[in-house]
C-alpha cells in the first residue's frame, strides 16, 4: 500500500518546477500574460524535450509511457507556475488517440505529438455549454465535419485538433483542412488561449474506437483541470502568507492579526486536505476504472469551488494592490477560473455524479 | 500508487473476519449479561492479537508489533461487524497509552490490565472554568503533605466523572514555577473523601459532562505520571490520543450513508428528497469533502507504515479542524432534510442514549451534538493557530509577559 509520490515522481515534478521556475518567473510570466498570446514556442520546446510532451505516450510511439498519475503531477506544477503553453489541450489529444486510434493512427500521429513537433489540441465544447461526449451534435457525414465548436485551447498553434462529434464519438482534423475556420476568441485566462472552429465540409478522420474512449478522455481532462487548479490554489496561499508577512500596517506585519493568520490558515485547510482527490481521481484512471468516473467528477468539481474560493480570498488578503492588474494574483485567480469552467461547471459535475447512481 | 494491502493482508483480512462470525455469541455464552458477553469477546480478541495490539502482553494487551496496516484492517472490520474490540474511551484509549510513554512500571502493572479489562474506569481533569483554550492557566492546586497530594479546586467537562473510579489530571504543584512549569500530571480516586461530582446538562438535553469539586482531596504521592512539573508534556501526549479519536472516519461514513438514506425516505413535493436538483447538489457537495477527508486519512497511514510523517505534517496538523466541519456540513444537511419536523425537541431514546442514527431525535440532537469536536480537544479557532503557526510559519500570537 503507498498512497504518496515514488521518488521518480517527486524527481518529476522537482525537475519540471525548476524549469518553470527558471524559464518562466513571475516576470516572464507577466510579459506572456500581457501579450496575451498565451504561448511562448520556446518554453513549450522546452517542456518537450525533457517528455512532458509525450508523458502518456507509450514508448512504442515515442513517448515517455508513464500514467495519468505523472501527467496529473505535472499538471499541479504548471498551474503552480500557471504555466503558459498547450498542455493541457496537447495531453487530450494524445491521450485520446492512444485511447482511440488504430495502430496505423498512433503510429500516425503519436511520435510526432511525444516529441513536440506536433501540437494537438482537443474541441469539444458546442454552443449551450455542451461539453461531454453523450451531448455532442456535431456530425461526421461521408468523412466531413460541418457546424461549430467552442473554447478550444490552442487553436491558433495546434497542428491537429481531436473532434467531438455525435455519439460520443472523436475525429481528427489536420491543419490546413479544407472549410477549417479558426477564430480567436479573448480568453480570461492569458496563459491558454482559446479559439472557436467553423467546419464547413472540413474533411475529419474518425478515431477507431473513438466511442468508447472519449468519456476516458473527458475524466482525463477532468483531473488534470483539477490537478492544476489545486496547483494554482496552493501558490495563491504562499503568496499570501508571504505577502501578510511582508505587509505592514500598525506598525506591524499583518500576519501578526489573528484575523488574517485565520484566514490564512483557512484557505491552508480548504485546499491541502484536496490533493487526495486528484491524486485519487488519477490513480483510479490508471488501476481502478470502475471508479474513475465518479472520483474525476468529485475531484473536479468540489476543487474547481474550493481553487475558486481561495482566489477571491487571495485578491481580499493583498488588499487594495490585490484589485490591481499589476498585481501578479490575478494570473492565478483567472488560471483558477478556467479550470473551473473548462470541460463543465462544478455543479454540472456533481450532478453527474449524483447521476452515476452508486450512493 | 498502489492502494492494495497485498496477498499477506489479504488472508490476515480473511483470518479476522472467520474470527469475528464468533459475534455475537451463541449457546451458553450468550446467556450471559450483555457486559459479560463483550468481556468475553474482547479477551477472545486480545488472545487472537487483534485487541489492544499496541499494549505489551504483561500489561493485558496482546503486544503485537507496530503495524499500522493491521490496525487500519482490524479498525474496519471490527467496525463493520459492531463486534466489542478496542475501547476507545478515556481509559484504555488515552490514559493507557499516556501510562506506556511516562508511566513507572508499578503504575503500569498496577492501572492498565484492569483498565483495558474495564474493571477500572478512568475520566480526564483537564479544563477548568477559567482554563479552556489556555489550559496551562489551571488554578486547582495539590499541594504535597507528607505521603500524600491534597487537592483543591475545581475541574469542569468532565466526561463520565459519575462512573469513573480514578481521574487522571492536571495540577498545579509548584505554585511558585512559571506557567507550565508548574503543573503535575496526578491520578485521584475518585471516591476519596472530598469529592463532589455535579452532572452538567448540554443544550442537547443529555448530560454527558460534569463540574468535579475538590475539597482537600488526599491522592498517595506515587500517583504521579512524570516528574514534578513535567505535567504539561504529558499532557501533550495524551491530547494528541485525544485527537486522534476525535477525527473518526469511521462515524463520517456513518453519518454520510445516514444523510442519503434520510434523503431516499423522505417526501419533497411528492416525490423522494434525493431527487431535488438543489439536494442532489448540496449531497455531491458534500461528498467532496468526505472523499477529501478518506484519501487524507489514506495518505497519513501511507506516511505512517512508509515513516514519511514528515511528508503528512500538513494533514495531520488539519484534519481536526476539517472533519468537525465536514460532520457539521452533514449534520446541517440531514437537518434540514427533516423539515417541521426540525421543531420537535430530542429525547432520550435509552438510559442516557441520545440516538444519532437516523431518527428524527437523533437528527435534531445531532445537529447541536456536532459543535462540540469543534470546541473540545482543541477549539477550532486554537487548531487555525496551529496551523498558521506551525504549518504556515507565520508569527506566533502575543503573549502578555505576566501569563507566560
Amino acid at each position: 500500500m503507498h498512497f504518496g509520490l515514488t521518488e521518480e515522481q517527486e524527481l518529476l515534478q522537482e525537475t519540471v518546477r525548476g524549469f518553470v521556475e527558471g524559464e518562466c518567473p513571475p516576470t516572464r510570466l507577466r510579459e506572456i500574460f500581457d501579450a496575451g498570446s498565451g504561448h511562448d514556442p520556446a518554453l513549450w520546446k522546452g517542456l518537450a524535450e525533457m517528455g512532458i510532451a509525450g508523458l502518456v505516450v507509450p514508448e512504442a510511439e515515442g513517448g515517455a509511457g508513464l500514467e495519468i498519475v505523472d501527467l496529473a503531477l505535472v499538471a499541479e506544477v504548471l498551474g503552480d507556475g500557471a504555466m503558459p503553453g498547450p498542455f493541457l489541450g496537447h495531453s487530450l489529444a494524445c491521450a485520446a488517440i492512444a485511447f482511440g486510434g488504430s495502430a496505423e493512427q498512433r503510429s500516425r500521429w503519436l511520435p510526432g505529438l511525444a516529441s513536440g513537433e506536433l501540437v494537438g489540441s482537443v474541441a469539444f465544447a458546442e454552443e449551450g455549454d455542451r461539453w461531454d461526449p453523450e451531448d455532442w451534435t456535431l456530425a461526421l457525414t461521408a468523412g466531413a465535419l460541418r457546424g461549430a465548436k467552442r473554447h478550444v485551447p490552442h487553436a491558433e498553434i495546434a497542428d491537429l485538433w481531436v473532434v467531438g462529434t455525435r455519439d460520443a464519438g472523436l475525429a481528427v482534423v489536420e491543419r490546413g483542412a479544407a472549410g477549417l475556420r479558426v477564430e480567436p476568441v479573448a480568453g480570461l485566462d492569458r496563459t491558454r488561449a482559446l479559439a472557436n472552429l467553423a467546419l464547413d465540409e472540413t474533411p475529419a478522420e474518425p478515431l477507431e474506437s473513438g466511442a468508447a474512449v472519449s468519456g476516458r478522455v473527458r475524466d482525463v481532462g477532468l483531473v488534470l483541470l483539477a490537478a492544476d487548479a489545486f496547483g494554482a490554489a496552493w501558490r495563491l496561499t504562499r503568496m499570501s502568507v508571504d505577502y501578510a508577512k511582508e505587509r505592514r500596517q500598525f506598525g506591524q506585519p499583518i500576519a501578526n492579526f489573528q484575523a488574517v493568520k485565520h484566514q490564512l490558515a483557512d484557505m491552508a485547510t480548504a485546499v491541502e486536505p484536496t490533493r487526495g482527490l486528484f491524486w485519487y481521481a488519477a490513480h483510479a484512471l490508471d488501476a481502478i476504472p470502475d471508479d474513475a468516473p465518479r472520483a474525476a467528477a468529485i475531484a473536479k468539481a468540489h476543487i474547481g469551488d474550493r481553487a475558486a474560493e481561495i482566489a477571491r480570498a487571495a485578491v481580499e488578503l493583498h488588499g487594495g494592490l490585490g484589485f490591481t492588474w499589476e498585481c501578479d494574483v490575478q494570473m492565478w485567480f483567472k488560471r483558477i477560473l478556467f479550470d473551473r469552467s473548462f470541460l463543465g461547471t462544478p455543479a454540472h459535475h456533481r450532478a453527474r455524479r449524483m447521476g452515476m447512481g452508486d450512493l | 500508487m498502489d492502494l492494495s494491502f497485498g496477498p499477506e493482508y489479504d488472508s490476515f483480512r480473511a483470518e479476522l473476519r472467520r474470527f469475528l462470525e464468533g459475534w455475537p455469541l451463541t449457546g451458553e455464552e450468550a446467556k450471559r449479561t450483555p457486559a459479560e458477553q463483550e468481556q468475553i469477546f474482547r479477551r477472545r480478541g486480545i488472545e487472537h492479537g487483534y485487541v489492544y495490539r499496541n499494549i505489551p502482553t504483561e500489561y493485558g494487551g496482546s503486544g503485537r508489533p507496530h503495524d499500522p496496516i493491521a490496525d487500519q484492517i482490524i479498525a474496519e472490520e471490527y467496525a463493520r461487524t459492531g463486534a466489542p474490540g478496542n475501547k476507545l474511551d478515556q481509559g484504555p484509549g488515552m490514559l493507557a497509552p499516556t501510562l506506556l510513554e511516562f508511566g513507572t512500571e508499578a503504575q503500569k502493572k498496577h492501572f492498565i490490565p484492569p483498565t483495558l479489562e474495564g474493571s477500572i474506569q478512568w475520566c480526564q481533569g483537564y479544563s477548568e472554568p477559567g482554563s479552556g483554550s489556555d489550559l496551562a492557566s489551571i488554578q486547582t492546586s495539590a499541594r504535597l503533605d507528607g505521603d500524600h497530594w491534597v487537592i483543591n479546586g475545581q475541574k469542569i467537562w468532565t466526561s463520565n466523572a459519575v462512573h469513573a473510579d480514578y481521574m487522571f489530571g492536571l495540577f498545579r504543584t509548584e505554585p511558585e514555577a512559571s506557567k507550565h512549569a508548574g503543573i503535575s500530571y496526578l491520578i485521584v480516586d475518585m471516591k476519596a473523601p472530598g469529592i463532589d461530582v455535579r452532572p452538567l446538562k448540554q443544550m442537547t438535553g443529555s448530560m454527558e459532562f460534569n463540574e468535579v469539586f475538590f475539597d482537600d482531596v488526599r491522592t498517595p504521592a506515587e500517583n504521579i505520571i512524570g516528574a514534578r512539573g513535567e505535567g504539561w508534556a504529558v499532557s501533550r501526549a495524551t491530547l494528541k490520543h485525544e485527537r486522534n479519536l476525535i477525527g473518526s472516519p469511521k462515524l463520517m461514513g456513518e453519518q454520510f450513508a445516514l444523510l442519503i438514506a434520510r434523503a431516499r425516505a423522505t417526501l419533497r413535493n411528492g416525490r423522494p428528497a434525493i431527487e431535488d436538483p438543489g439536494i442532489r447538489d448540496r449531497i455531491a457537495e458534500i461528498e467532496g469533502y468526505v472523499r477529501a477527508v478518506e484519501t487524507t486519512n489514506l495518505r497519513m497511514l501511507s506516511a505512517t507504515v512508509h515513516g514519511e510523517e514528515l511528508k503528512a505534517m500538513l494533514p495531520m496538523m488539519m484534519i481536526k479542524l476539517y472533519s468537525t466541519d465536514v460532520m457539521q456540513l452533514i449534520a446541517k444537511a440531514s437537518y434540514d432534510l427533516i423539515g417541521g419536523d426540525g421543531l420537535l425537541e430530542p429525547h432520550e431514546e435509552r438510559d442516557g442514549i441520545y440516538s444519532t442514527s437516523g431518527t428524527v431525535s437523533g437528527v435534531v440532537h445531532n445537529y447541536m451534538f456536532s459543535l462540540g469536536p469543534a470546541i473540545a480537544g482543541g477549539a477550532s479557532n486554537i487548531q487555525r493557530n496551529i496551523i498558521g503557526e506551525r504549518g504556515l510559519g507565520l508569527p506566533r500570537d502575543p503573549r502578555p509577559p505576566s501569563s507566560s
